[in-house]
C-alpha cells in the first residue's frame, strides 16, 4: 500500500498539516479533511467550477483560481489556500459576495463558491469589464438555475463598487 | 470520481525526474494535471508511479531571445495570455493560450504538459505547428530538438521516449509584416476545437509572399496544409482567392494520409467540410476582412 | 404610506449561508460513525445476471459489506409508482432497488460497497466479479412498441406502459373538412436535467427505536417519507425525512430513486450512519432524465388561418422503469395542454408510454407544457406558412379572447383568466417586430440569416386540487399547509409543507407574512424540509409553491389577523366591529391613538394574562389549503438569431420574455426564475441531448460531451410582464418557476426556422447542432449557387479580438 505523504497547506490564513494519500483530491483535503464544506463538487471532468478555490503555490506571488477536482492534495504542499469561507473577513462581505446578494446572483448556491471566487480573480485582472467580457471570463462555472444573467449583472456590481481598485 | 492508488514521488531537478523515468518506465508525469488527473480520476489511467516535475522552477518562465520567444515547458496557458512579451513577439500565442479551456484551467495548464498529452483536440498543437515552433525534449542521453509538426505521432502519442522530457517549446517571433491567426469551432461542452484552422501569413501591402497553415481537432494530429499555403502565396488576398485557396484543404488532408475524426457531435464528413471554413475564418481575421 | 412588501424586489433572505460557504447541502453533512455506499451500476442497457462473486470486494481493505440484489431483495419492496393514469391500461412493472435476475438500462444498479471512505468503497466496486449475458437493447420509444423490438418486461407485452387518449370535439370531422392540414414529425429528444448538486442521501438508522432518518436531495421530503415508509416497511411516523440545502432540481429530484432505499438497506444492516453521493458521471446515467417523445402531430385550419383541430400520436419513452410521477407527464400535463392560449374546437392526444433500455424519464422542467407548445407553435407557424399569413397574425387569428374568470376548453379543462393578446402586444412592443422583417428581407439578399422566433404559451401550473389529483391517479393529495407561529417577541415562524430548492420562499413566503400582518420581513423565518417539524405538504414541483403553499401561509395569516382583532378589541375594550387594521396596527375607528400593535398582541396571546373569554392562548394557526382549480400563466415571448451558412453556427443574439404569472410578491425573484428557464430550454433547442447508440450506451454521458448552456453562450434576457390574477387564487398568483422553459425551446426553434426559411429548409431534429444546421443549408442546395463566399462571423469562442 503507497505511503501516504506529509504536507502542509495554509487554508484561510490557518496552517494544517496532513498525512494524506498522493490520490486525495485537493477538493477531497479540503471538505472531508478540513471540514470546509462550502467548496462544492459538480462533476468529474473539470468542466463545471463548482470546486474553484484560490490557491498561491511557493513559486507563485499571488493566488490563482483552480479548479480543486483537478489537483492533488499533494500538489498543495506549501501552498496558500482561500476558499469561500475565508473570502468575509470579520463577518464583512466582499464587494463580489455582496453584489452576488443585491443582484440575485444565485438561487439554489451550488455554483456560487466557484461563481465568487472566480469573479473575484476575474474583476482583478479586469476591474472595469463589459459585459462580454464577464461572460467569457465565466466560461469555467456552470450554473442550471440563472441563466447566468444576475450573475453577470453582480459581477458588474462588484467592478462597479470598486471591488477591482 | 476516484483514482486508483498510486505512489507520488515529487523530482526536484529535471536530471532526477529523467532518472525516475529512466528506473520506471510506466510512471506517469504530473505537470499542471489538467489533462493526467481526469484520466486517473476515471482510471483510465493507473500509473503506480506519479513523478511530480510541478516544483522544478527552471521548467518555467517565459523569455524572448532575439527572433524566438522560449517558453519553459511549466508554464500555464495563462502565463502565457498575460505576458506582455509574448503578446508583443507572437500575438497569436497569446490569443490562443487565452482560449484554451477556461480561466481557472488555464491557471493550471501547462503548454509542455498539454503537448506531452497529444490530445488531437489540442489547440496548442495546431497553432505551433503553423507557426513553426520546436520543442526541446531532454532525456539521460541530452537534448534534442523536435518540431512541434513531427512530435506528435497519433492521438495521445508523441514520439518522446517515455523517459524523455519536454523543457522547453520555441516559437518564432511574429516579424511586423506577419500576421497570425486561429479559428476554431468549439465543443459547446468541452471547448475543445471541433476544428480549428491556424495561419500565418507574410505580407507585402495586399500580397501574401508566403502562408503557414495548420488545421488540428478533426485529426490524431496537426496537419499542415502546403496546397493551401501554396495557393495564398504571391497571391493578393482577395474574398474569392482565400475562398479558392481555402478550398484545396481537402488534397493537404488526403496527402496527409490520416484518418478523419468523427463523433456523436460532429462527424468525420462535417469536420473535413468545415475545415476549410475555419481557415478561411483565421485568414480573414488575419488580414482585417472579417466583420464583426 | 411605505412601499408595499409584497411586490417589493427585495434581496433574498437565503442568501447570506449561501454567498459565504455555511450553507450544508447533503454531502456536507457528517455523522459519527459514518460509512460510505458506493453502487455498482449496470456497463450493460440490457442483460441477464448469470452470476455475482463479492468475495474479493468483501475482503478489500475498509471493506464493512457488500450486498447485491439476494441480500435487498426479501427486505426492499419495489419502487412504486405514484401516478397510475385511468383508464390507460397502465402497467405497474416490478422496479426492484437493486437488479436479481435482468438489468434493463445502464446504470442499473447491481451490487453495493458501503466501506470506511469513498475511495476504498470504489476499490472495492472494481473487485466485484459480474456474470452477463448480454440482451439486445431499444433505446427509441416508436421503435419499442414495434412488433419484433426486444422485450423489457414480461409484464408489459409490446413494451407497452399505458395507452392513453385525450379528445375533446370532433377531430376527424375537423381534418376532413380543413381548408389547410399541415404535420410535423417532432423528436423530443431526451434530456439530463443536470441541477448542479448531483443526488445524495444520508441514512441513519436507530435501531432501538426503530427509526431511521434520512437526508435526501429531495425536492418531497413529505413524498420520500411516504414511500420510504412503503418501500422498507418502516412505519411512516418512525421516518424521518431531511431535504437540507438541496442544490437545484429541476424535476430529477422528485422521484423517490432505489439509490436512497439501498442507503437506507445499508444503514439498517450496519447499524451506522451511511452516506451515498453520486459522481456527476453517475448522476447522468442513474438520475432521471427528461423529454423523449417522438410524436406525429397535425393542425388542421380554415382558409384565414383559423385552426380548428390538432391531434397527436406520441410516443412517450418511460426509460427502463416507472419512475415516481413519469405516466402523468406526457399524459395530464402534456395532453391536456393541447389548447394552449388557441381557441381550438378539436382536439385528440394518443398518447403510448413506453418502456426502453434507458434511464428513467421524470418530469423535467416544464415536465410536458414545454413538449405541448413546441407542438402548437411549430404547427402555427406552418399553418401561417399554409395559408401566407406572417406568424404574428396566424397567432392573433386564434388567440382565445381575454376573460377573468374561467374558460373552457375542448379538451375539458377550465383555464382561470388570461390576456393573451395582451402580452403578445406587449411583447411586440419590444422587439420592433415590423423593423426586424424588413432589416431581415435586406440581409438576407446580402447572405446574411437571421430570424425571429414567437412563441405564446398557456401551462397549467399550481398543482392542484386534490380530487382533480385522485381522478387522473395521482397517488396522494396536492394540497398544501402552513403552521405559522407568532412568539410574544413578535418573531414569527412560518413551516410549510413544500420545500424550495433555490427558487426563494424563505423571502417571498417571509413578504406574504410581512404583507398580511405588518411585521417586518426580517422578523419572519421560514422553516422547510424537515417532516419532523414541518407539516405535511406535497412538494416543490409543477411551479405549484408559491401557487399552493403561498396560499397556505396567506390564508394562515389571515386567521391569525382574525385573532388578533378580537384580542385588540378586548385590549382596547371596544366592539370588535370597530377594530381596523392597517400595516401592523389594530386600532378603534376613529381614533388610531387607541391601538394595539401585532407584537403587542402576540405578546399578550402568548402570556394569556388577559385574554377575551373563549380564546386559546397562544399565536399560531394552520391551513390546509386545497386549490378549486389549477393556475394558467400564460405569455409571449420572442428569440432572434443568426445562422452562419458556411458551419451551420448559430447565435442566439436576443431574447426578449413576457410572461404573466399574475401579481408578483417579489420580483427580483420572478425575473430570475424567467432567466434561469428561458436558458434551459434554450439549451434543448440548442446544444442539449442525451445520445445513445444502438447497444444502448450514453454517448453524452459526461459535462464534456452534455452541453448545458454556457454564459458566453446566451445574451441577456430581457424580461417584461403583464399581470392578470387568477381568480380563485387568495394571492392571485399563477406561478413562473416554468414558464420559460416552456416557451423558449419553441421560440428559439422558430427563429432558426425563419432564418432558414429562403431556403426551404424545414423538420430539423433539436438539438440544432452547427452539423445539423449546414448538412440542411447544404441540402437546400444554396452553396451550389454562388453564395457561401460571404464574409466570416465570429462564432465559438476561438476569436479574442
Amino acid at each position: 500500500m503507497p505511503n501516504k505523504v506529509p504536507i502542509t497547506v495554509t487554508v484561510n490564513g490557518r496552517s494544517h498539516s496532513a498525512e494524506v494519500e498522493p490520490r486525495t483530491l485537493l477538493v477531497h483535503l479540503l471538505r472531508e479533511t478540513l471540514n470546509l464544506t462550502g467548496t462544492k463538487i459538480g462533476c468529474d471532468t473539470s468542466q463545471c467550477g463548482a470546486c474553484v478555490v484560490r490557491m498561491r503555490t511557493p513559486d507563485q506571488s499571488n493566488g490563482v483560481t483552480v479548479k480543486s477536482c483537478t489537483a492533488f492534495a499533494v500538489q498543495a504542499d506549501g501552498a496558500d489556500v482561500t476558499t469561500i469561507e475565508g473570502l468575509a473577513q470579520d463577518g464583512n462581505l466582499t464587494a463580489v459576495q455582496e453584489a452576488f446578494w443585491n443582484r440575485h446572483g444565485l438561487q439554489c448556491g451550488y455554483c456560487t463558491a466557484g461563481m465568487i471566487m472566480s469573479v473575484t480573480e476575474f474583476l482583478e485582472g479586469n476591474p472595469d469589464p463589459s459585459a462580454e467580457e464577464v461572460r467569457a471570463g465565466l466560461e469555467g462555472n456552470m450554473c442550471r438555475c440563472t441563466g447566468y444573467n444576475n450573475i453577470v449583472r453582480a459581477a458588474l456590481a462588484a467592478a462597479a463598487a470598486g471591488q477591482g481598485d | 470520481m476516484f483514482a486508483a492508488e498510486f505512489e507520488y514521488r515529487k523530482a526536484g531537478s529535471i536530471a532526477e525526474a529523467i532518472q525516475l523515468l529512466t528506473d520506471n518506465p510506466e510512471a506517469r508525469v504530473l505537470a499542471g494535471g489538467h489533462s493526467l488527473i481526469p484520466l486517473m480520476r476515471f482510471r483510465l489511467a493507473r500509473p503506480e508511479l506519479v513523478i511530480d516535475i510541478g516544483g522544478i522552477a527552471n521548467l518555467r518562465g517565459i523569455n524572448v531571445s532575439g527572433d524566438t520567444v522560449n517558453i519553459g515547458a511549466l508554464t500555464t496557458h495563462a502565463e502565457i495570455a498575460n505576458s506582455a512579451d509574448v503578446q508583443r513577439a507572437n500575438g497569436l500565442l497569446a490569443e490562443a493560450a487565452g482560449g484554451i479551456g477556461d480561466p481557472a484551467v488555464r491557471n493550471r495548464g501547462t503548454i509542455g504538459g498539454n503537448l506531452a498529452h497529444a490530445d488531437p483536440a489540442s489547440d496548442w498543437a495546431t497553432v505551433l505547428t503553423a507557426l513553426g515552433a520546436t520543442v526541446s525534449a531532454q532525456g539521460p542521453a541530452g537534448s534534442r530538438t523536435i518540431a512541434v509538426a513531427d512530435l506528435i505521432a497519433d492521438a495521445f502519442t508523441t514520439v518522446l521516449d517515455e523517459n524523455e522530457l519536454i523543457t522547453t517549446v520555441s516559437v518564432p517571433t511574429l516579424a511586423s509584416n506577419q500576421r497570425a491567426e486561429y479559428a476554431k469551432m468549439a465543443h459547446p461542452a468541452s471547448f475543445y476545437a471541433v476544428v480549428g484552422g491556424a495561419v500565418v501569413v507574410t505580407m507585402d501591402g495586399d500580397r501574401c509572399t508566403a502562408a503557414s497553415v495548420a488545421v488540428g481537432g478533426l485529426t490524431p494530429r496537426p496537419v499542415k496544409a502546403p496546397a493551401v499555403e501554396q495557393a495564398l502565396s504571391g497571391t493578393t488576398l482577395t474574398m474569392d482567392r482565400i475562398a479558392d485557396a481555402t478550398a484545396r484543404l481537402s488534397e493537404d488532408l488526403n496527402a496527409a494520409g490520416v484518418d478523419i475524426i468523427g463523433d456523436v457531435y460532429a462527424s468525420a464528413d462535417f469536420r473535413s467540410s468545415i475545415a476549410p471554413v475555419e481557415v478561411k475564418h483565421a485568414l480573414l481575421h488575419a488580414i482585417g476582412l472579417a466583420h464583426h | 404610506m411605505t412601499t408595499r412588501i409584497f411586490g417589493s424586489g427585495i434581496r433574498r433572505r437565503e442568501d447570506p449561508r449561501l454567498i459565504t460557504g455555511q450553507a450544508a447541502y447533503t454531502d456536507d453533512i457528517k455523522l459519527t460513525g459514518m460509512v460510505h455506499a458506493a453502487i455498482l451500476r449496470s456497463p450493460h442497457a440490457h442483460a441477464r445476471i448469470t452470476g455475482i462473486n463479492t468475495d474479493a470486494a468483501q475482503a478489500a481493505p475498509g471493506v464493512r459489506a457488500v450486498y447485491t440484489g439476494a441480500d435487498t431483495a426479501g427486505t426492499l419492496n419495489p419502487i412504486p409508482c405514484a401516478w397510475a393514469i385511468p383508464d390507460s391500461d397502465l402497467k405497474a412493472v416490478a422496479y426492484p432497488a437493486i437488479a436479481t435476475d435482468v438489468v434493463r438500462y445502464v446504470g442499473d444498479a447491481v451490487a453495493v460497497v458501503v466501506a470506511e471512505n469513498r475511495y476504498q468503497a470504489e476499490d472495492a466496486l472494481e473487485l466485484i466479479e459480474v456474470g452477463y449475458e448480454p440482451l439486445p437493447a431499444i433505446i427509441n420509444p416508436e421503435a419499442a412498441l414495434a412488433d419484433g423490438a426486444p422485450q423489457l418486461h414480461e409484464d408489459a407485452p409490446n413494451n407497452q406502459a399505458f395507452h392513453w387518449v385525450a379528445a375533446g370535439g370532433d377531430t376527424d370531422a375537423a381534418f376532413a373538412d380543413a381548408a389547410v392540414t399541415v404535420s410535423e414529425t417532432i423528436n423530443q429528444q431526451k434530456l439530463i436535467p443536470t441541477p448542479m448538486e448531483t443526488r445524495s442521501a444520508i441514512a441513519s438508522w436507530a435501531a432501538a427505536m426503530g427509526e431511521l432518518t434520512l437526508w435526501n436531495t429531495t425536492q418531497n421530503p413529505h413524498i420520500a417519507r411516504f414511500v420510504t415508509c412503503l418501500v422498507t416497511g418502516i412505519a411512516e411516523h418512525k421516518i424521518r425525512v431531511i431535504a437540507p440545502e438541496v442544490g437545484g432540481g429541476f424535476g430529477a429530484k422528485i422521484a423517490v430513486y432505489p439509490w436512497e432505499m439501498i442507503t437506507a438497506f445499508c444503514s439498517m444492516q450496519l447499524g451506522v450512519p451511511v452516506k451515498w453521493t453520486e459522481t456527476r458521471t453517475e448522476n447522468y446515467i442513474a438520475t432521471t432524465h427528461g423529454r423523449d417523445h417522438v410524436e406525429y402531430v397535425e393542425m388542421a385550419a380554415d382558409a384565414n388561418g383559423k385552426v380548428t383541430g390538432v391531434r397527436s400520436v406520441v410516443y412517450a419513452g418511460m426509460g427502463a422503469y416507472l419512475s415516481t410521477a413519469a405516466p402523468g407527464i406526457p399524459t395530464i400535463l402534456h395532453g391536456l395542454m393541447y389548447s394552449g392560449p388557441y381557441d381550438i374546437a378539436n382536439i385528440k392526444a394518443d398518447v403510448y408510454g413506453v418502456f426502453t433500455n434507458s434511464t428513467p424519464v421524470e418530469a423535467y422542467r416544464g415536465a410536458g407544457r414545454p413538449e405541448a407548445t413546441f407542438l402548437l407553435e411549430r404547427l402555427m407557424d406552418r399553418v401561417g406558412d399554409a395559408v401566407g399569413i406572417d406568424a404574428v397574425e396566424v397567432r392573433r387569428r386564434n388567440l382565445i379572447e381575454p376573460f377573468d374568470n374561467n374558460r373552457d376548453v375542448a379538451i375539458g379543462i377550465t383555464y382561470d383568466s388570461g390576456n393573451y393578446s395582451g402580452a403578445l402586444d406587449e411583447l411586440l412592443g419590444h422587439i420592433n417586430y415590423d423593423g426586424f422583417r424588413h432589416d431581415q428581407e435586406h440581409e438576407r439578399e446580402h447572405g446574411t440569416f437571421r430570424g425571429v422566433g414567437i412563441a405564446c404559451y398557456c401551462e397549467i401550473c399550481g398543482l392542484g386540487p386534490s380530487q382533480v389529483a385522485g381522478a387522473v391517479g395521482f397517488g396522494g393529495g396536492l394540497w398544501e399547509s402552513a403552521t405559522v407561529r407568532i412568539y410574544a417577541t413578535g418573531k414569527v415562524n412560518v413551516f410549510i409543507g413544500t420545500s424550495p430548492h433555490g427558487q426563494g420562499e424563505e423571502t417571498t413566503f417571509a413578504q406574504i407574512v410581512a404583507d398580511e400582518i405588518g411585521v417586518a420581513v426580517d422578523d419572519v423565518e421560514v422553516i422547510h424540509g424537515d417532516t419532523d417539524i414541518t407539516p405535511m405538504g406535497w412538494g416543490t414541483y409543477g411551479s405549484r409553491t408559491t401557487v399552493v403553499g403561498g396560499a397556505a401561509v396567506a390564508l394562515t395569516m389571515r386567521k391569525l389577523r382574525d385573532k388578533a382583532r378580537i384580542i385588540a378589541a378586548h385590549l382596547l375594550e371596544a366592539d370588535e366591529a370597530d377594530i381596523e387594521y392597517e400595516d401592523g396596527q389594530f386600532f378603534v375607528r376613529g381614533a388610531r391613538d387607541r391601538s394595539q400593535s401585532i407584537q403587542d398582541i402576540a405578546l399578550q396571546a402568548n402570556v394569556a394574562w388577559n385574554l377575551p373569554e373563549g380564546i386559546e392562548p397562544g399565536m399560531e394557526a394552520s391551513t390546509y389549503y386545497d386549490p378549486p382549480n389549477f393556475s394558467y400563466p400564460f405569455g409571449a415571448h420572442a428569440a432572434i438569431v443568426s445562422v452562419d451558412p458556411d458551419n451551420g453556427h448559430i447565435t442566439l443574439d436576443r431574447y426578449v420574455a413576457v410572461d404573466d404569472c399574475g401579481p408578483q410578491i417579489n420580483p427580483m425573484i420572478v425575473e430570475g426564475q424567467v432567466h434561469g428557464g428561458v436558458v434551459q430550454g434554450a439549451g434543448q433547442a440548442l446544444w442539449e441531448g442525451a445520445v445513445y447508440d444502438d447497444n444502448g450506451q450514453l454517448l453524452t454521458g459526461s459535462m464534456m460531451d452534455y452541453a448545458i448552456p454556457r454564459a458566453h453562450l446566451v445574451p441577456d434576457i430581457e424580461v417584461h410582464s403583464t399581470v392578470t390574477p387568477s381568480p380563485h387564487n387568495p394571492l392571485g398568483v399563477k406561478g413562473i418557476g416554468e414558464t420559460g422553459t416552456i416557451a423558449s425551446t419553441a421560440a428559439i426553434y422558430s427563429a432558426v426556422m425563419d432564418a432558414l426559411k429562403p431556403l426551404g429548409i424545414s423538420g430539423l431534429d433539436m438539438p440544432l447542432t452547427p452539423e445539423k444546421v449546414w448538412r440542411a443549408i447544404q441540402a437546400s442546395g444554396y452553396a451550389d449557387h454562388g453564395h457561401g463566399h460571404g464574409h466570416g462571423h465570429d462564432h465559438g469562442h476561438g476569436h479574442q479580438h
